[in-house]
């Protein structure tokens, strides 16, 4: 009964993954600098790579943590 | 410009000769009755995990995404990087917002936004100004993508003057027009499957390649000037190049689900359990878009703009000339046939969704609604054909003779009108509380304010807005569609008291939304 009620909410608190992916993606001065370089490439670039994959794993953890 | 490079355009009309064959035969691929509007415009929304992959990454990752995103880090440097950010939080919204959308729009048999408007709202006019607004941006999008072809035709040496100049593109076109009429969207599904391997290996062969060739990533970024490696610090009283850059990636996100072709895309899938998993998996692409994005420092590295071969290509194309120069200068002819076979069907793919898209829009929401309340299934999909023949026309004569800078403009415009359709389709999808006239005229506030504002920056995406002695430059898109959604809270309750009658019907309920 409060499984069934907590699903039909809407709300997980996985989403917060979710909120995590959106603040780090939308703050600028966070990954806006050229050191510690990556082979060579500065960190802008190559932190927001490796975000893409985290975010990616905090999309796929949600997606088997909720149910449709 | 440089002579015909007969080795690369043979494979190009090889690959362009395949996807042809592989469009007019995806008619029989998972076979549905065609003369169906949703058999014909969402593929009988029969496309799984899979399918669904490609078919939204060829919505969203187009050709003019590869030409564009690199030709903008190599002018302008760290700000085209917005385009991972972007391409990061569209990811989230589809997993919540748009699954909701697929369930309902499945339940009702949606086939377009308008059809969600009018069965939630049930308001014609929203739902027409919901219409109207996707399917005057879309339009200048195909454009775009038909831009995407002339570069790399241009780069594969085929010139002329007049009419043969225009021919390869004219030939492009037939070919587009006509498996989108007799296949419909199963023709860009089946095709966008070999775009994206044809689009990785190139992506993966240059990013391991050209590093190699130039020496390695340090030296790449050594020589790419110290001003456009990162993005500018603002300065006091302003929050610059960072608002900047986090509003073009929040807005563009916002914009991208609401435009018709990458619905359509969504509304195709079979399944709920298909978005969510989509939503996982597509940033796979994102991750090769910032590869690619690096292309432009590459062109910066190796100097291909001061090569006097490759002169008169940015000359006639700009920037845009960069990614082709780029593959011209550091691969053999045959891998540059592959690499531009991989542009020119990627721009097919979506300029095929985007006219299917467009198509559904007009038949549904403005012919059905306005001109002729009941067709027939087969004139329903008959006329959905047509009208995406005309949009495609409409498209190419806009490519062939208006300079290229309009449509890129009018891009730039399509995206801060469809924005405003977000009150309406994304939170109608949570909400019924919003009158429906009140969303009428923020849509109406947003639009025009949008539109005053682009005119006003000289049609540039970010609009430097003052409170104060501080400014805060950001895109036009998002400070439109937050002042469309202030004038519809406000108005609902005034609309509401207004009026005596009760609340049109909706037609869906909350079990709708969900699985």
């Amino acid at each position: 009964m409060m499984d069934a009620q907590k699903r039909h909410s809407g709300w997980s608190w996985w989403y917060l993954l979710f909120v995590i992916q959106f603040a780090v993606a939308l703050w600028p001065p966070l990954y806006n600098k050229i050191e510690p370089t990556l082979m060579g490439i500065p960190f802008f670039y190559w932190f927001q790579l490796l975000w893409v994959i985290v975010s990616a794993v905090f999309t796929a953890v949600v997606y088997f943590a909720t149910s449709d | 410009m440089q002579d015909v490079n007969w080795i690369a355009l043979s494979i190009f009309v090889v690959l362009f000769a395949f996807i042809t064959w592989l469009g007019f035969a995806a008619a029989h691929w998972r076979k549905g009755d065609l003369d169906q509007l949703h058999e014909w415009g969402l593929g009988g929304r029969r496309f799984g995990t899979v399918i669904t992959w490609f078919l939204v990454g060829g919505d969203v990752y187009t050709a003019y995404t590869f030409i564009a995103v690199p030709a903008l880090a190599f002018g302008a440097g760290a700000i085209a990087f917005f385009a991972v950010p972007y391409t990061i939080i569209i990811y989230p919204l589809l997993f919540l917002v748009f699954r909701r959308l697929w369930h309902v729009c499945s339940k009702h048999g949606y086939i377009t936004a308008g059809d969600f408007v009018r069965g939630r709202f049930g308001n014609r006019w929203l739902a027409l100004a919901v219409t109207v607004t996707g399917i005057v941006a879309t339009m200048p999008y195909i454009a775009l993508q038909l831009v995407g072809i002339q570069v790399v035709i241009g780069a594969l040496g085929i010139s002329g003057t007049g009419f043969t100049a225009d021919l390869p593109l004219l030939i492009a076109f037939v070919v587009l027009a006509a498996f989108t009429y007799s296949s419909g969207l199963r023709a860009p599904a089946s095709i966008a499957v070999v775009k994206d391997l044809l689009i990785y290996v190139t992506a993966v062969a240059a990013v391991i390649v050209i590093p190699i060739q130039l020496g390695g990533f340090a030296k790449i970024f050594a020589a790419v000037p110290a001003q456009k490696l990162l993005l500018a610090v603002p300065g006091p009283n302003t929050t610059g190049s960072y608002s900047a850059y986090a509003t073009l990636a929040l807005g563009s996100a916002m914009a991208l689900f609401l435009y018709p072709h990458t619905l359509t895309g969504i509304l195709s899938a079979s399944s709920g359990h298909a978005i969510r998993r989509n939503a996982a998996m597509l940033p796979g692409y994102t991750f090769m878009l910032g590869l690619l994005a690096l292309f432009g420092f590459f062109v910066i590295a190796a100097g291909i703009d001061k090569l006097p071969e490759y002169a008169a290509g940015f000359k006639q194309f700009g920037n845009n000339f960069a990614v082709p120069a780029l593959m011209l200068h550091s691969f053999p002819s045959w891998f540059v046939g592959v690499a531009f076979a991989a542009i020119g069907i990627g721009a097919l793919v979506p300029a095929a969704i985007m006219s299917i898209a467009a198509a559904n829009l007009y038949t549904r929401n403005i012919h059905r609604e306005f001109i002729n309340k009941n067709p027939t299934d087969k004139q329903e999909s008959h006329m959905a054909k047509l009208v995406s023949l005309i949009v495609k026309v409409g498209a190419l004569v806009f490519i062939l003779f208006v300079p290229t800078q309009y449509a890129i403009q009018l891009q730039l415009l399509g995206g801060i009108w469809i924005i405003q359709t977000l009150p309406p389709v994304m939170l109608g999808v949570y909400t019924r509380w919003f009158n429906s006239w009140a969303l009428l005229a923020g849509w109406a506030v947003g639009t025009t304010a949008g539109t005053l504002m682009a005119i006003a920056t000289k049609l540039t995406p970010t609009f430097p807005l003052h409170v104060g002695s501080h400014t805060f430059p950001g895109y036009t898109a998002v400070y439109t569609v937050a002042l469309n959604l202030l004038v519809a809270i406000v108005l609902t309750p005034v609309f509401n008291a207004m009026s005596s009658q009760r609340a049109p019907v909706d037609e869906t309920v909350a079990a709708d939304y969900r699985a």
